[in-house]
Parts: C-alpha cells; sequence; structure tokens
C-alpha cells in the first residue's frame, strides 16, 4: 500500500539522466589506448616474470566475475556457489584434454607429443565448447530449483549446490565410471596432473628466442594474450548481451519482478538464460585455469573462491561491466601480487611483528570491502542505476507478490 | 461473443483462497469496474486474469479461447495487459525505458514509435519527464507510466488495477479522464477501484465483490443508486 503524497509534486524536477556526462568518443579512445597497453605489456617483463603470472591469474578472474556479473548485477539473482562453474570447466580439460581416461585413446586436433599419450586429448578450443556446455547444462540444474525462490533463499541453494559439486571433486577418486577399468569421475585431492598445453592454429613464429606463441611454462606470454584475447571475447558478448533484449528483460527482472512479468517478460526463460550464460562463461574461465595451471585439484574449488569473485563484482560495481574488471583486476593483482611480493615483509621492517602480510590476505580484504562499501557502496565504477538509487533515495520498489509461472 | 469471460475461477495464496467464485464479462469497447473492500479479490482477479496468480478451477476466455493456463507474457502477447496495483513502475529506468519495456513482446519498430507519442500526447506530464527516472516522480506520474506502459503491449484489453490509490486528487481527475479517453479510442477496460465513486463514475457495468465472491451485478448508474452500495462504497 503506497503511502498518499500530500503535494503530490516530484520531489525535484531536476533531470536524472542516464548519459554519463562523458562523450562517448573518449570512452572510446581510453579503452583503445588501455586495450593497447594490455596488449604490448608482456614485452615490458621477462617471459617467465612472477608478475607475467599474477596477471594471466588476474585476466582469468576477470572473465570469472564478468561471469558472475551476468547473474548476479544483470538479473538480480545471489549466486554464492559459483565456483562450480570453475570446478567444472576445469574439469572439462581434465576429462578431455589429459591422459586421466588411460584407457582411451582419443586424439582430436592435436599435435606433436600429445599424440603418443593415451587419454583424451582435445583440441583446446574444443575443450572451451565442451566446457561451456557442461556449464550449462549444470547453470540450468542449478537454475531449475531456484525459479521459485527468492533473494536469501536463492543464495543458500547455490551456496549448496558449490558444496555438492566440491564434495564430489574431492570424492570422486572413489567413483566408478561404467566405461574402462580405471575410469573414475575425478582423481580427488591428488588432482588430475598434467594436463594438455594449449595448441591453437597459429603460425609459429620460427625465431627461438621468442617463440611467441609457443604454449609452455617457461614462456608465459602466449598464455597472457590468451586470456586477453578470452577476455576481450567476454567483454564484446557480455555488453551486447546486455543491451540486447534479453539485457533488458535481465534488468527489468532485477528492478521488479512482477512489474516484469507483466510486461511480458517470460520469467522461466530469462533467469534460466542468466544462469546459463554465467555458467558458461564461468567454464571459461576454470578450463583457461586448469589449463594454464596444469592441475585439475579438488582443493581449488573452495567456497571462499566463490566469495572472492563476488568481493571483485560488488567492489567494482555490481552491474556495472567495467566496474567488475576493475574490481576483478584490483582483488586478483592485491592477492596475489601486492601482498605476497610486495607488502609480505611489511609486519617484520616496519613494526618487528614476527609474522608475514600473507597471514592477514582474508582480513584485508574484509576491511578493503568494508571502506568500499562504507564510502562507495555502489562500487568503484558503478553502473549508473545503482549509483541514482544508493545516492538519491530511490524507493527501489518492492515486491511483495509471489509469481508462479 | 464477449471480450472476456470469466466463469466460476478460484485463486489460492498458498492454503489462503482469495477468490470463491467470481464469474464476470467484459463486451468489446466496454469500461467494467470491479469494486469492493480490501481482501474482497479485486486485485487477484485481475492477477488471475494476467496469469500472475494462475487459477485452480474455472475457467477464463478471451475471445473465445481458454487462456486459464497460459504464462504471463503469452497473455500479454494476445492482448491483455495490466497496469498492476501499486504501479509497479522500474524506479531507476527512464521514463521512456519503462515505455520500452511495456513493448517488450513487439517487434514493429515503426508502430511501436507511433505508440510512444500516442503515450506521450495522452500524458504530456510524461512527455516532460521522458528522461527522467522513474522513481524521482510524484505518485500520480507514476500512476500514468503505469497506465501509459500497459498501453504500449497495445492491448485490446486494459487491466487497471486501483489507478487512484495514493494520489492527489486533482490528478486522479486527469488520470480518469485520460483513462475514458483511452477507451474512446477503442481499448476495453476492466478497472478495479477502491473508490467507488471513481470507478462507478466511468464505467459501463459493474460488479461488487464481497470475500472472494460476486455480489452484485448490474450497471454502473443503476449500482450508484442502490441504497447498499451507497451505504457501503460511496459514502452516502
Amino acid at each position: 500500500m503506497a503511502i498518499a503524497n500530500p503535494t503530490d509534486q516530484a520531489p525535484s524536477t531536476k533531470k536524472y539522466s542516464l548519459d554519463s556526462g562523458i562523450p562517448p568518443i573518449v570512452g572510446k579512445l581510453a579503452f583503445l589506448a588501455i586495450a593497447i597497453f594490455a596488449i604490448l605489456m608482456p614485452f615490458l617483463f621477462d617471459p617467465i616474470a612472477g608478475f607475467m603470472d599474477d596477471s594471466i591469474t588476474a585476466l582469468a578472474f576477470v572473465i570469472m566475475a564478468l561471469g558472475l556479473n551476468v547473474v548476479v548485477g544483470f538479473a538480480g539473482l545471489l549466486d554464492l556457489g559459483y565456483v562450480a562453474f570453475f570446478a567444472l570447466g576445469a574439469y572439462s580439460v581434465g576429462w578431455f584434454a589429459s591422459g586421466f581416461f588411460a584407457d582411451a585413446n582419443v586424439h582430436i586436433g592435436v599435435t606433436g607429443f600429445i599424440t603418443n599419450i593415451p587419454g583424451i586429448h582435445a583440441n583446446f578450443l574444443i575443450v572451451l565448447v565442451a566446457a561451456m556446455i557442461v556449464c550449462m547444462i549444470g547453470g540450468v540444474i542449478i537454475g531449475l530449483p531456484t525459479l521459485r525462490l527468492r533473494g536469501d533463499y536463492i543464495a543458500i541453494v547455490t551456496l549448496a549446490f558449490g558444496e555438492i559439486i566440491r564434495v564430489f571433486a574431492v570424492n570422486g577418486d572413489q567413483i566408478n565410471l561404467p566405461f574402462g577399468e580405471s575410469a573414475k569421475l575425478t582423481a580427488g585431492v591428488n588432482g588430475i596432473t598434467p594436463v594438455d598445453q594449449v595448441q591453437l592454429p597459429l603460425p609459429n613464429f620460427a625465431d627461438p628466442g621468442i617463440q611467441l606463441f609457443q604454449f609452455g611454462q617457461l614462456n608465459l606470454r602466449p598464455w597472457y594474450w590468451f586470456a586477453l584475447t578470452l577476455v576481450f571475447i567476454t567483454l564484446f558478448v557480455v555488453i551486447r548481451l546486455r543491451d540486447s533484449r534479453l539485457g533488458r528483460a535481465w534488468i527489468a527482472l532485477r528492478e521488479d519482478e512482477v512489474a516484469a512479468a507483466s510486461m511480458g517478460v517470460p520469467l522461466v526463460k530469462t533467469k534460466l538464460y542468466a544462469y546459463a550464460v554465467g555458467a558458461a562463461i564461468g567454464g571459461v574461465s576454470g578450463a583457461f585455469q586448469a589449463s594454464y595451471l596444469s592441475t585439475v585439484n579438488a582443493d581449488q574449488f573452495k567456497f571462499s573462491f566463490s566469495i572472492f569473485v563476488l568481493a571483485m563484482v560488488i567492489l567494482g560495481g555490481l552491474g556495472s561491466v567495467w566496474g567488475v574488471v576493475v574490481g576483478a583486476l584490483l582483488l586478483s593483482l592485491i592477492n596475489s601480487y601486492l601482498i605476497p611480493d610486495i607488502f609480505r615483509t611489511v609486519p617484520k621492517d616496519l613494526f618487528g611483528l614476527d609474522f608475514e602480510l600473507t597471514d592477514l590476505g582474508f582480513g584485508i580484504f574484509g576491511f578493503l570491502l568494508l571502506i568500499v562499501m562504507v564510502l562507495r557502496p555502489e562500487g568503484l565504477v558503478p553502473e549508473r542505476r545503482r549509483q541514482i538509487e544508493l545516492h538519491q533515495d530511490i524507493d527501489a520498489g518492492e515486491t511483495s507478490f509471489e509469481v508462479r509461472t | 461473443m464477449a471480450l472476456l469471460e470469466v466463469d466460476d475461477i478460484q485463486t489460492y495464496y498458498g492454503n489462503i483462497q482469495a477468490l470463491k467464485s467470481i464469474s464476470l464479462t467484459v463486451e468489446e469497447g466496454e469500461i467494467v469496474t470491479l469494486i469492493g473492500s480490501n481482501g474482497a479479490g479485486k486485485s487477484t482477479t485481475l492477477r488471475s486474469i494476467s496469469g500472475l496468480s494462475p487459477i485452480r478451477s474455472g475457467a477464463i476466455r478471451f475471445e473465445g479461447e481458454d487462456i486459464s493456463a497460459t504464462p504471463p507474457q503469452q497473455i500479454v502477447a494476445k492482448g491483455i495487459s495490466q497496469s498492476p496495483e501499486g504501479r509497479k513502475c522500474f524506479q531507476r529506468m527512464t521514463v521512456r525505458e519503462n515505455l520500452d519495456l511495456g513493448a517488450y513482446l513487439r517487434n514493429d519498430k515503426a508502430e511501436i514509435n507511433s505508440d510512444m507519442d500516442r503515450v506521450f500526447d495522452l500524458f504530456p506530464r510524461l512527455k516532460e519527464r521522458e528522461k527522467q527516472k522513474a522513481g524521482t516522480m510524484s505518485g500520480g506520474e507514476q500512476q500514468m507510466l503505469a497506465i501509459g506502459r500497459a498501453l504500449m503491449a497495445k492491448p485490446r484489453l486494459l487491466l487497471l488495477d486501483e489507478p487512484s490509490m495514493g494520489i492527489a486528487p486533482i490528478l486522479v481527475d486527469r488520470i480518469y479522464e485520460t483513462i475514458v479517453e483511452i477507451n474512446k479510442q477503442g481499448t476495453t477496460i476492466l478497472l478495479v477501484e477502491q473508490n467507488a465513486n471513481y470507478g462507478l463514475g466511468v464505467s459501463n457495468r459493474a460488479y461488487v465483490l464481497e470475500t472472494g465472491t460476486v455480489a452484485l451485478a448490474d450497471t454502473s448508474a443503476s449500482l450508484r443508486e442502490n441504497p447498499d452500495v451507497q451505504a457501503a462504497y460511496l459514502g452516502a
């Protein structure tokens, strides 16, 4: 029941425009400059520099966070079990691009010494597609039971889903698959290792000193460029989706489910698409990271991973594509570069204390999140809608009815 | 054949029965009003018709076709759209974005634009506030937006839920004038209104709902003369 506004005047006649005030050309040039810098950055570092390693991890997290942002930021469905798609994507690599199924002898699109190793060895590009399909199915499976739920309850179901996948991963070495004598579901905490190196259908420049596109442990540059390419593709996809009819449906759903349904937005389909797209993107990142780390280990798929990615999305700005990129880069680099490499010895050097800064990792993240939530609750680079809501006292509209479909 | 036929429907919220037996018809070109007190089932009737609250028994027919089990988005596509209770504008979207979403299921871009102009003609206030966030507008303006948004679906039957709720009287008058205008332009309207004066004032026929059943059904003119209705709903 709305309360009568005695004057029935709009609070203010000031126009609240969605335009950012920055001319689009400036934004485009800025993006171009950053993109060029990102492409050329590896030449500033040694091919096996630690910072290269950290940057590759950060880019993988950017993809992950962009995927989670589709579910949480665009469609407004809180997901606390996103690690499930990291796991499913990673296991797609473990299953389809390693010697894990030793009884099989399948080689698709791979060259070199891998062809002599038993197991299923598909080209990484094929594995990427497989990972997306596996994750989309997983996404729909988690989506279906949440369709009748709201808010906190969705969060609990997704949390459980993430844990179920982890428990399966840990105990998968006890689960026999119906084909082959030694075929198990996973390798548990021992991990499936090694997995195949990425092979791309690209020319390999013959300069042995550089070997631009030879993926390997001693040359991280191709990994970096590959991750960067995946980031650009993901950015393109999520921005196009956001501006599409489906994107508008997601945002309508997030703003007010009843109103969206009244407008003819199909709730079931729209939610399932959000889960499926988010899952597929998470799977891409999971597959990449498994391949990069050359292991698929059940220990990787902890609940804290989901929270870490969620923190990136919230810190950057829920629903804001660029904000999420910033949030992911920042948190990932703080986690893997600033804390362990730069400021690790600060407590000892400055205060003479007997511990290292890495021991405080999560404490530092908690503190950072707290500061951001107090000073800038809409995130570092907020989505315009949310910023307006949080700073101009707009009632975001209660959704008091249950919608059945 | 009536445009809309509601035949003895029952609707529940969980285990609570909200509609016990509602039957009504709406003929092409009419304005029909549902009046009744809080909890009589007025809004639930509209939600049942638009598919937001599925019915448990009975039947709803639109142009002779049974739509009892049709999901909301297909009902909108068939030509029934709703301005929901409490307006429910997308608060963080601009007026134009709200109207765009009203046309969510349509693809005819040129016609969408001309319908948008039509909405702006009906509600010049919305044109003035085209780029403003819905949440920054007054209740009356948001009600205009909710009606305009429902019109963007190009409905044959428009469902309006309490257009006078929580709005300054001067704006209610303007909104009701516009409702009559929309009807004159050829859209059939089923109206839910707690303020019976307004509801009976503009409609051809009306139904009085009490605790999930139809208590009275008559032309609006004779209901206004009915002593029981006067005592209960018109404050006479």
